[in-house]
């Protein structure tokens, strides 16, 4: 630190009083970096990155939340539909929760790969599993945050993980919950935590990125740096390899982002939290399959400890063995390179934690169950006896004398393994709808692809139907009149559509509520006072909300579509519907209340198009796709700018890169 | 570039130039990229559509006899509605419009004589003018007057003294029958 000399009199100045600027040139600067770091070197730097994204997204996000179970979900909607920019701030944040966790898990791996939690760099690596542990605990918490399906569930199912505890278990839960159930004073003890832990988590990079300058970076050769001509400046070297990877994680960041941004999500988190139906099958969000899976291999009381507690042990036991491995771990050698076992034993260890992470997230049933089992057996195995012998039987390759070689390059395997997780989600995604495939319809739909827009003229069509036939039964409450603007009607066609319906109003002054037309700023008028009307005047079934519907489904828009196309007159030999139910190939368990809704000519389109039932369904639902996702046709196109915009800045800092690394390489 | 490396001896200042381009062209798509890049998050701090959507108040005016004010609620924020009495206006007619700190003819503050309509902020910092009720102060030119730091307004909602530096603001609105006001 002493060798800082500035010629500015101000710089100096601070720097008497604080010495700010020599500690920046000393471990922003000039701190030695070992140079022959890889790609896989990148993700710490991208990991905090993401954290800041995280950080400022969520601020902006909670200044338009409210951590109230009657208003919640209500106010998320509020921020994907009227908030400015609201739907990009909500898609950043939750699509950067599952990124930040990719990054994460790369990074650790990369750790176990190269040896980096071995001495002197343990408590480097404990101040890691601590920020892991925070991380976890801080993505729970924000998941239930939009008081969905899966938010509620979800927060029942982890919170009463703590009652399997004997004696204190249930005074746990009931403290958690601050009540008799996961409820409002629930939400708000979680938002505010979730507000807290990722301030804590930036103290804890601190702290890691301190441990990590004082015994300096591992590398992949796992020797230590023996002067400085193993070394390099991390300014601008690794500073502009940094900002390149970041370029290149952007652009894959935001493809989900603008394209697929409910990926990771689950539909059922679209359906309001409903504290008396748990969903079918409830699966946490993917970074927390693995232990899941753990967590339900444990089927069997053995002697006193009952399966429920072996379950939650394990769980926990899975994350807190890591802060044993520096002793578990006996080879002195800390590079996978150089250990030809243990390079075979890291793949396997890889292998059974995504084996895991896919039986996590599959109903516990049938086979799946043993082959948890055997995975669970195999992790805590991994640890346990496979690392302590392989140190002494396993025979290392010869360490080099220095880092002599050069970098060599990793960003293919990057990108492949980009490509294997999105295939291996989406194969996932693909195959977890059961029953018939889905119906699709000639041309499918506009918005399909990477320019696909909603159809303006499907959409008014789709309006017509919604209005003269599925608005008789089903309410559509978060779309307001004037949002209809968005699919070409002028201001004073909306005032008359509003005006034929009526909403309460007042109280007017002599205290009397009173009926008015509805106005152009009103909600859609729902065809019934409440659900209980709703209810009595359907044969007892609920006519679901449909201003989500396309979302709060599996394969959302097919399934809407093939459902109204797939009655049957009679039921089929086999499948007994009961009473006063139709029977649908497309409804979970056939038997659905509502009659078939489209059939020919049951409107008359006022642009000509013929009315075909295939045409009504398909108009219809592009309609509620644009209700569910009305910001669609701008994140598109924002995404198409934006992409753009990166690939240039990229290629510009991969070609300053280049240029400032030619004379290492 | 593996051609560069094999002659970077006489290319090394042309090596440098390149490297400056790089540097600076990168730069500034950068600075630029991430200056875009904030306005999301600035902009979702504006008001939202569905507070925008809110900006009309109907206010049925048939009641309010001579004389009286109503206030009501527009945009979060009170409105007064004032039937003037003819003395008042005939005051605020007599005004030496020019003496005024900011010069307004009353005619240009009113669209029907009788029916005054502001904004009951006051301009100094933001409090609410007394002066709705019969037992309120009106201040000393008969309109109202801001206990918060003593400014008075006249019949026209005009400043007549203390700190504040305008008039009280005229919202937009229109007589949608005789009986009722739009304000937004």
């Amino acid at each position: 630190m002493s060798g800082f000399k500035s010629n500015n009199k101000v710089v100096n100045w601070v720097e008497e009083r604080l010495p700010i600027f020599s500690m920046m040139q000393h471990s922003a600067i000039d701190y030695p970096t070992p140079r022959n770091l890889n790609y896989w070197w990148n993700f710490g730097s991208l990991a905090a990155v993401m954290l800041i994204v995280m950080i400022l997204t969520g601020l902006f996000l909670a200044m338009n939340y409210a951590a109230n179970t009657a208003i919640a979900f209500d106010s998320v909607e509020r921020i994907m539909r009227d908030v400015n920019y609201g739907w990009l701030l909500r898609y950043l944040h939750a699509n950067g929760a599952s990124m930040f966790f990719i990054l994460v898990y790369i990074h650790i791996f990369r750790g176990l790969y190269y040896g980096s939690y071995k001495s002197p760099r343990e408590i480097l690596w404990f101040v890691g599993i601590a920020i892991f542990l925070a991380m976890m605990a801080t993505g729970f918490m924000g998941y239930v945050l939009p008081w969905g399906q899966m938010s509620f569930w979800g927060a029942t199912v982890i919170t009463n993980l703590f009652s399997a505890f004997p004696l204190v278990g249930e005074s746990i839960v009931t403290l958690l919950w601050g009540g008799f159930s996961v409820d409002n004073p629930t939400l708000n003890r979680f938002f505010a935590l979730h507000f807290l832990l990722p301030f804590v988590i930036v103290g804890l990079v601190v702290i890691h990125v301190w441990a990590l300058h004082t015994v300096k970076s591992n590398n992949p050769l796992g020797i230590d740096m023996k002067g400085p001509q193993d070394s390099l400046p991390f300014h601008p070297y690794y500073t502009i390899k940094d900002l390149f990877g970041i370029g290149v994680f952007m652009m894959f960041y935001l493809a989900f982002v603008f394209w697929a941004p409910n990926f990771f999500g689950e539909p059922d988190n679209y359906i309001p939290a409903n504290p008396m139906v748990t969903p079918p099958h409830i699966v946490p969000e993917w970074y927390y399959l693995p232990f899941y899976a753990i967590l339900r291999a444990f089927t069997m009381d053995i002697w006193i400890i009952p399966a429920k507690l072996q379950g939650v042990l394990a769980m926990f036991s899975a994350i807190l063995i890591l802060f044993a491995l520096p002793w578990l771990d006996t080879s002195k050698v800390r590079s996978a390179k150089f250990r030809p076992l243990y390079r075979q034993f890291f793949w396997l260890f890889l292998a059974d934690c995504l084996v895991l992470g896919y039986v996590g997230g599959k109903p516990a049933e049938g086979v799946l169950i043993t082959v948890g089992q055997l995975c669970t057996a195999y992790y805590f195995g991994h640890f346990l006896v496979i690392l302590p012998l392989l140190g002494l039987i396993e025979k290392p390759k010869p360490l080099p004398a220095s880092i002599a070689q050069p970098v060599t390059k990793a960003a293919a395997i990057l990108v492949a393994l980009f490509i294997g997780l999105a295939g291996m989600s989406g194969e996932a995604l693909a195959s977890s709808g059961a029953g018939p495939a889905l119906k699709k319809p000639d041309g499918g739909f506009s918005w399909e692809g990477v320019f696909g827009a909603h159809d303006k003229a499907a959409l008014k069509r789709g309006w017509q139907v919604f209005h003269d036939v599925c608005a008789n039964c089903h309410a559509m409450k978060l779309v307001s009149y004037r949002n209809l603007a968005d699919i070409g009607f002028s201001a004073d066609e909306i005032k008359v559509i509003a005006a034929e319906k009526e909403v309460q109003d007042g109280p007017n002054d002599e205290g009397a509520m009173f009926n008015r037309p509805a106005r152009a700023s009103d909600r859609i008028v729902p065809p019934f006072a409440n659900e209980k009307a709703a209810q009595a005047a359907n044969g007892g079934a609920l006519p679901p909300d449909l201003s989500l519907m396309n979302k709060a489904r599996t394969n959302g828009p097919y399934y809407v579509y093939s459902l109204m196309l797939g009655y049957e007159d009679a039921a089929p030999e086999g499948h007994p519907i009961p009473e006063g139910k139709m029977f649908n190939h497309y409804f979970p368990g056939n038997a659905i209340s509502m009659p078939p809704p489209v059939m020919d000519d049951i409107v008359t389109y006022t642009d000509g198009t013929k009315a075909t039932k295939e045409q009504i369904a398909k108009d219809v639902v592009t309609f509620l796709n644009w209700a569910a996702e009305p910001e669609l046709d701008a994140r598109k196109s924002m995404g198409v700018k934006v992409m753009i915009f990166l690939a240039g800045l990229t290629a510009l800092m991969y070609a300053l890169k280049r240029q400032i690394w030619k004379d290492v390489h | 570039m593996a051609d560069q490396a094999h002659n970077a001896q006489p290319s090394s200042v042309d090596g440098q130039t390149r490297r400056d381009f790089l540097l600076y062209a990168t730069s500034a798509v950068g600075v630029v990229g991430t200056g875009i890049a904030l306005w999301p998050f600035v902009h979702s701090m504006n008001p939202a559509a569905d507070t925008l959507a809110l900006s009309t108040t109907d206010v049925d005016i048939s009641a309010i006899k001579p004389g009286q004010s109503v206030t009501v609620v527009w945009r979060g924020k009170p409105v007064f509605v004032r039937h003037r009495l003819p003395e008042e206006i005939a005051d605020a007619g007599k005004v030496d419009v020019a003496s005024l700190r900011e010069p307004q003819k009353d005619g240009d503050r009113a669209k029907k004589p009788e029916w005054l309509i502001l904004v009951g902020v006051c301009t100094h910092l933001g409090c609410v003018p007394l002066g709705q009720k019969p037992a309120d102060p009106k201040g000393e030119f008969g309109g109202w007057f801001c206990p918060c730091h003593g400014s008075h307004y006249d019949t026209s909602g005009r400043i007549r003294k203390g700190p504040a530096p305008a008039n009280l603001p005229v919202p937009p609105y229109q007589f949608t029958s005789d009986t009722t006001v739009r304000i937004g």
